[in-house]
């Protein structure tokens, strides 16, 4: 059963979006207007439509989702995120809105006039741009199925179709609007997502304000007869144990009827726990939890405190409480977060994927390490700190934010625009990890898909609040993807077809290929957001800016310190930048398991490449430079 | 075919002051971020050391480095600003 209002408030945006870029549609005439909205945006104007492009479906749902699941960890992200735009604003702000016009390629080239350079940063936009537009494009589908009622594809298909629309028709000035529209409502109904759920406070059994009773899940003894597992309840029949990594699992009978339990050994006894669990058959069919998979069949939304700094049952539960209280209470060493893992393992013909409760104490969640392994392996270590790298540097290398330069009059509105967008964004991420820890901790946490973490929360507060953020959430997803587009058409038409190629005629030509490039780009989006169905969107992001940070960065910063730059060293780096990331996260152990194989066999350890691919691109462009000295004009900037 | 040049602008007398500016600001952000990633590669648990108002190292580090990124922007800002206003730049076609 779906509910009038969020389909009338996702209407009522649909439309404000659409209303908004048929108003601009005029100003787009020109190859100016298209592609920079005439560079006549106000600064803070433009520095919230920064926020609106940048705090992109990775940020909102991505990053609660994975603070959600992972504890302090999904925060690295938010740090990563805005210590990039120290990068922009000091370094690469002023310098970009002072070479280019419509694109980086022109700021990149400003001082050479290269054809190497415009192709390969031409290239790098659209590459950059498209693994930017994966995570949006999953973020959309998974919006639309708790909010609409409609399939992950369905959502898809629908922002491809009216991004494609707002680019169409008014371009930069359109998607300026949108995004400044979509970046003030994210931080305004953030924030009171983050008032009410600090009204409600923390509880044990979190029961979302009486709505829906909180669900225990049983334990059980067991002992081990003739090393045969014998659950004490008698009514369970032992069918078989399976064993993934470390962990154990029993799958018992009961009235014919098969789960799956957690077995652990505590203090000499052996303990079964019970767990939820998916089955994929063989015939494409789903099982979960030992019925058929279908609307009202899903997996339980999970996530609660175990103890609240010690205290159990109703006198944990703190009611009304301030905002370091809450973080501090969470971060208790004497509280316990209930986190779910999953293991996988065959069973016969079904592929079985087991969600297990894990209780962890506060102190472990409100610090870095669940996810990352800080005292793990070194290999795991130094994937860390490639992750913190590729963020830190990757932002100002992102062709959609450095494009949001030539929307604004001269360098000093770029600087303040750029201060504007650093205060929003960072109250924003500030607001990320108390919306992931409350997901965490109200029972909201989707186990098959970390990503509607936000939202479920909005949901737990009553339909309207549910509403106007998985409004919201679908115009961030509009803003971003509508910024990756114009970034794209620029690259193709303004970039590839006029300045490289030289085969533009007109403004006006120059336009309509722009156009005609959203169509093609979106289209892609659109199959790409399909096939990448499920995937954490924070991490396909931090892949894009890693992408970003190897391709782009070496060059822009090089361009600008170091004079013996030469055009063959940045066409050169820009190569191996984007060579050398991609290919890295080809062969990466989490891209082996999307595909299906084993990740401990993918031939190469690292999830994140930054860490070898951006100083690979710096020392390229270095040696290219110095080889190719002499025969190339030097930087004058 | 539409070979323009990129869009000129004035000379900008300012210009090397805050680029200047600019890479040190840089350099002291850098520096934080830097201890952030060394602390938690080398000792993980001192991030769980409570700080300030219940609230530990972890969160206490990683509010600081949205808000110190703010201060600085501010800074760097008023000061290009002001240079800006001294020497008659603005950055201005």
């Amino acid at each position: 059963m779906i509910d009038i209002l969020p389909v009338a408030l996702f209407v009522f945006f649909v439309a404000l979006v659409l209303a908004i870029s048929f108003y601009f549609a005029g100003k787009a005439k020109s190859a100016s207007g298209y592609y920079a909205a005439g560079g006549s945006i106000h600064w803070g104007v433009n520095g919230i439509a920064f926020a609106g492009d940048y705090l992109s479906a990775a940020s909102f749902l991505g990053i609660c989702g994975m603070i959600a699941t992972s504890g302090y960890d999904g925060f690295l992200y938010s740090i990563g995120y805005l210590a990039g735009w120290i990068v922009a604003l000091f370094i690469v702000a002023e310098p970009m809105k002072r070479l280019g016009k419509y694109t980086f390629t022109d700021a990149l080239d400003a001082n050479f006039n290269h054809r190497g350079i415009k192709l390969m940063a031409a290239i790098s936009t659209l590459v950059v741009s498209i693994a930017y537009l994966i995570p949006q494009m999953v973020g959309a589908g998974t919006l639309v199925t708790p909010l609409l009622g409609l399939p992950h594809y369905v959502g898809v298909i629908l922002v491809g179709a009216i991004v494609i629309t707002i680019v169409a028709t008014a371009g930069m000035t359109s998607t300026t609007y949108v995004q400044f529209l979509k970046g003030s409502l994210l931080l305004v109904f953030s924030l009171v997502l983050v008032i009410a759920m600090l009204y409600r406070g923390l509880s044990t059994a979190p029961d979302q304000g009486g709505r829906v009773p909180f669900p225990e899940y049983r334990t059980m003894l067991a002992a081990e007869v003739n090393g045969v597992l014998v659950p004490e309840d008698g009514t369970y029949a032992l069918a078989e144990v399976k064993k993934s990594g470390s962990a154990s699992f029993a799958k018992l009978i009961k009235d014919g009827s098969a789960s799956w339990w957690k077995v652990s050994t505590k203090d000499d006894h052996i303990e079964l726990a019970q767990t939820q669990w998916s089955a994929s058959k063989a015939d494409g069919s789903a099982i979960i939890n030992g019925a058929p998979a279908s609307k009202t069949n899903q997996l339980a939304l999970v996530g609660n405190l175990d103890k609240i700094d010690g205290k159990t049952g109703e006198s944990a539960r703190t009611g009304i409480i301030g905002p370091f209280k809450y973080l501090s209470l969470i971060g208790s060493p004497d509280s316990t977060v209930v986190l779910w893992k999953e293991a996988k393992f065959v069973d016969g013909t079904d592929k079985v994927s087991v969600y297990y409760r894990a209780a962890t104490p506060g102190n472990k969640v409100m610090r870095p390490g669940l996810k990352f392994g800080l005292e793990g392996t070194p290999l795991e270590r130094i994937d860390f700190v490639s992750l913190m790298i590729a963020l830190f540097l990757g932002t100002a290398a992102l062709p959609h934010i450095l494009i949001r330069y030539y929307t604004v009059p001269n360098p000093a509105a770029a600087r303040k625009s750029t201060i504007v967008a650093i205060a929003a964004i960072g109250f924003f991420y500030i607001l990320t990890l108390f919306m992931g820890l409350g997901a965490m901790t109200n029972g909201v946490v989707n186990l098959a898909d970390s990503n509607m973490a936000a939202p479920l929360l909005a949901r737990s507060f009553g339909t309207f609040l549910f509403s106007m953020i998985s409004a919201i959430a679908f115009a961030t997803v509009l803003g971003t993807v509508s910024g990756l587009i114009i970034a794209a058409s620029g690259a193709v038409a303004h970039d590839l077809l006029d300045r490289f190629g030289k085969v533009i005629k007109n403004d006006a030509q120059k336009v309509l290929i722009g156009k005609l490039t959203a169509f093609v780009v979106g289209f892609i989006a659109i199959l790409l957001g399909i096939v990448f169905k499920g995937v954490n969107v924070t991490f396909l992001v931090g892949l894009a800016f890693a992408v970003a940070a190897s391709a782009n960065l070496p060059s822009i910063v090089m361009m600008l310190f170091w004079k013996r730059t030469t055009a063959q060293g940045i066409t050169a780096s820009i190569l191996v930048g984007i060579v050398s990331s991609i290919g890295l996260i080809l062969f990466s152990p989490t891209l082996f398991g999307l595909y299906g194989l084993d990740p401990a066999t993918a031939p190469i350890p690292l999830n994140n490449p930054g860490i070898i691919s951006i100083p690979l691109s710096f020392a390229t462009l270095v040696v290219v430079s110095l080889l190719s000295k002499g025969t190339q004009a030097q930087r004058a900037v | 075919m539409l070979h323009e040049p990129a869009a000129q602008y004035g000379n900008d007398p300012a210009f090397a002051y805050k680029r200047k500016l600019g890479v040190r600001m840089f350099s002291v952000y850098a520096l934080l971020y830097l201890s952030f990633i060394v602390i938690n590669l080398i000792k993980p648990v001192l991030m769980e050391t409570i700080i300030v108002a219940g609230l530990n190292l972890a969160v206490v580090y990683g509010f600081s480095l949205i808000i110190i990124a703010l201060i600085l922007a501010l800074i760097y800002n008023r000061a290009c600003g002001k240079r800006e206003a001294a020497l008659g730049a603005g950055g201005s076609k």
